[in-house]
């Protein structure tokens, strides 16, 4: 396959960036996505040229480093996957693909197409963990029974992997759906609870801090998060906002 | 109150109350209408009690205009912010790829409302304190009817009313169910609420549209 | 030998930690507060050690070269998590889950870890529920158990496919809960490039900022290496891109033995590799093994059809198959344990069954699966004689039920449908049991240097069981080291802060700076894969499935050569004051073309088969590994002497007082 390549080139933070086309020849549909960009990497080398850097590392769709929008769509054109499961099949000969970095204020430009995503550890270090010693606790494990289709909901909120794709999707740069997974996993839980107004209300500040935009509900979240969390956890979140602010 | 201002989630409870407020009295708008295709007779009777009643003049009417005001003034602080939280913007972004087009329109469609809403208080409104207060004229129960029609006599203000409409049902057709999760609400009676809510958007304006077309094409002949 | 001081307690096995618990000396808890503690890696143990460090008062600063430290590899881990809970009652115990432990590692693990292991390994899951991490339940609400990797009990704790994830999420949020108390300082996107020693005591760190590419020193009263494994040596593995051997090497450079480094688990169900292009294998979990099985075509002439394309293995006849682990083991069949049933898979492919277009692939196959739970479905749902497509059709859906994930995984990556097709699969690197040597208290050989988790080498022997990875990740980093480290501090309480202005601290920034000097201006012609790849090629080659004295001693040579190659024709583009993954990978790729070669003499001189280590020499006529206990009964420690080549072996005889040392057979 012959492929057109558009992707954002910037040096560092404080450099302007732009797009740059590139051109590869015998690209292998068998090849994943991120594949095919080492195989450009290693024609710039040999160009004497700087490869394009991109975030990256597990590479079987879980770690929630790769953050690449793909003609549009964050982690590309098929649903439920993260970029690095994402196959060159998914393109045909002769396409152009635009190669961008996630886009919002929140998520500063590092250096071509990786961004600084901290502002989702600060937001979990403001709240994402219930607080109790690490250090050998009498408590058994099975002394709290929870109910399973609680611990099931609470553990599809848990699945985040904490990439990005919903601020990358949302017409907003909105983190909504990633912190309402957090609240959402500690607040179906019983041992979530005891702290679970404290928790929902210092989340939410920090990220309004980080400069994230607003929710407007349109969805995009739902649809790009390769995990597949639910709008429901924002929802949820609103309920539980909403009565910790209200019983203050 | 400032403090909860300043937080995403209470911005959007407020854009949430207001639109719902907004939703209630369109309810209680699109009935009096009907009547004006009935029964002119109910129909002059309501309007003169809206017209009259110091509780609606004095207390509804202001929390109405305020209830508008709120609505629109967040919607373009959310604008705002919302735009700044992208700061730099993709060269290529396919919102329609995981998004209808009216969730991610609300601003515009909002925005063709709201000019509608001058057209219409200076059809009506400014006309009506004008009647009341500059030029104190005396209470006339009967007036509303003829006024009324004669405002759908020329076909422009008809079509920009019907246009208007349209792009209300675009806007309740998000709005209005899209509240109800700003509130919290997303469980089993989701599906029910979204369908309900999407009836509305459609059923409501096209009242209104068909009212504006009513009067239009059956002016009062003297 | 004074330096392989084990340092494990006297007394019985099952009361060795508890009484070593009680004697050690602690550190006051104002005290705490005036020692620092560096943590490298945030993974399983890093994080947990992190997290209960800060916790009990000390100051820490946590490294990882991910953007977070929720990112670390620890999160790809599926199966799940063991722990002697017994709550199924099934007769698990913590002598039980010990025994299975010891056995599977092939009896090259330190017995009294192991007990200790077992015994902490209860606590983890109260810990983690709560933390609030949501393990599978049964619908009476309390925890869910499965059973794995062949042992006789259930007691595997799991949270579907993502155990791994969310044991580390659990750790991450012990850890954000002390950083928001700023107990912790965290460093993401940092490497550590050395350690550094005072008067032979490890006191800190050079790191360098991945962003901006500064040198950092950072100081600190101790050391903890918790940077996983080394797997991708090999660079096509199931590790993660950046998982590398970095900071253990250069502990191991300035005096941290390396104990058997040839000790590497290689996973059977793996994909294939695809082609050239290809830069990482992706697991297919263990629990498939259960229902699918695994052939070959037994005629040569079609498995070289099946290559060019003209053949379709659904086309080959029952009898043209050869279920070749059913054949060999009877009574295992398909569900022998990882390392034979990797090496069977070599054996079929390299005498040229294998299936795809590499020749590297075996099926495994679901079609009988299919059928029989179709019929087991239909005759539950009442239906008497059903045709051949409803009862196919009935046990997709029971397989989809069991496996769906996986399946729809597969044919992501593979575009084939697995359904109607049997899944290739061939063997990939997948961990490393060995790593920094460690005595009881988890400290290397430098002093006030530990190594924790998959870094160090204690617990898992020469075979690692499933689900016991995460279990020791979590063990020594919540409840092991935390406490053990105390011994060690409770000697620094008057030393105060540690300054990184010392003259040590001058010249490891200095060597550090020379080094990445020497990368950038080698300015070559080729580029750090194209090392990476050749040094992969001869360890897979040579180092790999089976191994041979011949093999082993070209491995050295080549690797050396390589080496040499690659510091004088290497090319990193970019600059070293900025964001550069180019320099990143070559400095990683240095040194395993250093571990490489060691690896390589730890496995020549190992003249028996054992776990994952098997020699080609060392087997019975049945092709079956041959374990020497009365030469090798020991863990090879070696010690750096300037070069790889010149490293010194050290034995730490492994003496086995409370379980008997058997073979293992599957047959």
């Amino acid at each position: 396959m012959k492929i057109y390549l558009k992707i954002w080139r910037q040096k560092d933070a404080n450099s302007k960036g732009g797009m740059v086309d590139y051109t590869m020849d015998g690209v292998e549909s068998d090849m994943s996505f991120l594949e095919m960009l080492d195989v450009l990497n290693e024609e710039l080398v040999a160009k004497g040229e700087e490869p394009v850097e991109f975030d990256h590392d597990c590479r079987e769709g879980i770690c929630g480093t790769c953050s690449l929008m793909i003609n549009g769509r964050p982690h590309g054109p098929d649903s439920r996957i993260t970029v690095c499961q994402l196959h060159m099949r998914s393109f045909n000969d002769g396409d152009t693909i635009v190669i961008e970095p996630w886009r919002a204020k929140a998520f500063p430009v590092i250096k071509d197409l990786i961004v600084d995503r901290t502002a989702f550890d600060r937001i979990q270090q403001a709240g994402g963990y219930i607080s109790v010693n690490t250090s050998g606790l009498p408590v058994d494990a099975n002394a709290i029974p929870i109910e399973k289709d609680a611990a099931d909901a609470s553990f599809n909120a848990a699945t985040c992997i904490g990439c990005g794709a919903c601020v990358a999707a949302c017409k907003n740069a909105s983190a909504m759906l990633f912190t309402s997974a957090k609240v959402s996993q500690f607040a179906l839980l019983p041992q979530g609870q005891v702290e679970a107004a404290d928790r929902v209300m210092n989340m939410v500040r920090q990220m309004d801090l980080e400069g994230f935009g607003n929710c407007t509900n349109t969805g995009a979240c739902e649809v790009e998060c390769p995990k597949g969390i639910s709008l429901e956890n924002i929802a949820r979140m609103n309920r539980e906002y909403l009565s910790a602010t209200i019983k203050g | 109150m400032s403090g909860l201002i300043k937080s995403s989630l209470a911005r959007k409870y407020v854009m949430a109350l207001s639109g719902l407020f907004l939703v209630i009295f369109l309810v209680l708008h699109v009935t009096i209408n009907l009547a004006s295709v009935i029964s002119p007779d109910f129909f002059n009777e309501a309007s003169h009690f809206m017209g009259y009643n110091p509780l609606v003049q004095f207390l509804m009417q202001p929390i109405l205009i305020a209830g508008v005001i709120v609505h629109f003034v967040m919607g373009f602080v959310l604008e705002i912010q919302n735009k700044r939280a992208r700061g730099i913007s993709y060269v290529k972004f396919q919102g329609s790829a995981n998004a209808p087009w009216v969730s991610r329109n609300m601003i515009y469609s909002g925005l063709v409302v709201l000019a509608f809403l001058g057209l219409h208080f200076y059809d009506f409104w400014i006309h009506e304190m004008a009647y009341k207060y500059v030029e104190v004229n005396p209470e006339d129960p009967t007036r509303y009817y003829a006024e009324t029609v004669e405002k759908f006599a020329p076909i422009w203000r008809t079509v920009l009313y019907v246009i208007s409409f349209v792009l209300l049902s675009l806007h309740l057709w998000h709005g209005f169910a899209s509240s109800f999760q700003s509130m919290g609400v997303n469980n089993k009676y989701t599906p029910g609420i979204k369908k309900f809510a999407q009836a509305f958007a459609v059923v409501v304006p096209l009242a209104f549209a068909f009212i504006a077309i009513y009067h239009h094409l059956n002016p009062i002949t003297h | 030998m004074a330096v392989l001081e084990s340092k494990v307690p006297s007394g019985p096995l099952a009361d060795k930690w508890t009484k070593h618990k009680n004697e050690i000396d602690l550190v006051n808890p104002a005290n705490k507060r005036n020692i620092d503690i560096i943590v490298v890696g945030t993974g399983l143990a890093g994080g947990s050690a992190a997290a209960t460090l800060a916790e009990l008062g000390y100051n820490v600063k946590t490294f990882c070269y991910q953007d977070s430290p929720r990112r670390a590899h620890s999160i790809a881990a599926q199966g799940g998590v063991n722990a002697a809970k017994n709550y199924q009652g099934d007769g698990d115990s913590v002598y039980r889950l010990f025994y299975d432990t010891v056995k599977g590692g092939d009896y090259r693990s330190r017995e009294a870890n192991v007990y200790r292991l077992a015994e902490v390994s209860t606590n983890i899951i109260d810990q983690c529920v709560a933390q609030g991490v949501p393990f599978a339940r049964e619908y009476g609400g309390l925890l869910d158990n499965r059973s794995f990797g062949g042992v006789l009990v259930s007691r595997t704790f799991y949270a579907k496919g993502q155990t791994g994830q969310q044991l580390l999420l659990g750790a991450y949020a012990a850890m954000n809960r002390q950083i928001h108390r700023g107990k912790i300082k965290s460093y993401t996107r940092h490497e550590m490039l050395d350690v550094v020693l005072v008067d032979g005591k490890a006191r800190g760190i050079i790191a360098r900022n991945l962003v901006t590419g500064e040198i950092e020193r950072h100081a600190g009263h101790a050391v903890v290496l918790a940077t996983g494994g080394y797997g991708n040596l090999f660079f096509l593995s199931t590790y993660a891109m950046g998982a590398n051997v970095m900071a253990a090497w250069k502990a191991h450079k300035k005096g941290a033995h390396f104990a058997n480094p040839c000790f590497t688990q290689i996973h059977p169900t793996c994909i294939p590799v695809s082609g050239d292009h290809q830069s990482k294998l992706t697991l297919m979990s263990e629990s498939l093994r259960n229902d699918g099985r695994i052939w070959v075509p037994a005629k040569k002439e079609d498995a070289e059809a099946i290559r060019a394309g003209q053949l379709k293995p659904t086309e080959i006849k029952e009898e043209d198959r050869d279920y070749y682990l059913e054949r060999r083991y009877p009574a295992f069949g398909n569900l022998v344990p990882r390392d034979v049933a990797s090496r069977a898979a070599k054996e079929r492919c390299d005498a040229g069954y294998g299936v795809n277009k590499t020749g590297e692939a075996v099926y495994l196959d679901f079609d009988a699966a299919i059928m029989r739970y179709g019929r087991e479905k239909a005759l539950t749902s009442g239906m008497k004689n059903p045709d051949d497509a409803t009862v196919r059709k009935l046990g997709e859906e029971v397989v989809e039920a069991k496996y769906g994930n996986l399946f729809q995984m597969y044919e992501k990556i593979v575009d084939q449908n697995p359904y109607k097709t049997p899944m290739m699969i061939y063997p990939a690197v997948h961990y490393t049991m060995g790593g920094l040597w460690v005595d009881y208290n988890l400290m290397t050989t430098i002093p006030g240097c530990y190594a924790a988790g998959e870094a160090n080498f204690s617990d898992h022997g020469a075979n690692r069981l499933g689900a016991s990875a995460l279990m020791q990740g979590l063990a020594d980093g919540y409840f092991v080291l935390p406490y053990t480290i105390g011994d060690y501090l409770s000697d620094d309480i008057r030393t105060g802060p540690i300054s990184p202005d010392s003259p040590e601290f001058d010249e490891a920034e200095q060597n550090v700076r020379d080094r990445i000097h020497k990368l950038m201006s080698a300015n070559g012609i080729h580029s750090v894969d194209y090392y990476h790849k050749k040094l992969g090629k001869i360890m897979w080659n040579k180092c790999g499935m089976a191994r041979n004295a011949k093999d082993l001693k070209e491995a050295i040579k080549e690797i050396s050569e390589l080496r040499k190659d690659f510091w004088e024709n290497v090319k990193v583009t970019g600059k070293a004051e900025a964001k550069n993954q180019e320099l990143e990978k070559a400095g990683r790729v240095a040194d395993f073309l250093e571990l490489g070669e060691l690896f390589a003499m730890d496995a020549l001189h190992r003249n028996e088969s054992c776990g994952g280590h098997f020699r080609e020499e060392y087997q019975t006529p049945e092709g079956e590994a041959l374990r020497d206990d009365k030469n090798f009964k020991y863990v090879a420690s070696w010690e750096y002497k300037g070069d790889p080549s010149k490293s010194e072996l050290h034995k730490e005889d492994l003496v086995y007082e409370n379980i008997e040392v058997k073979t293992r057979s599957y047959k």
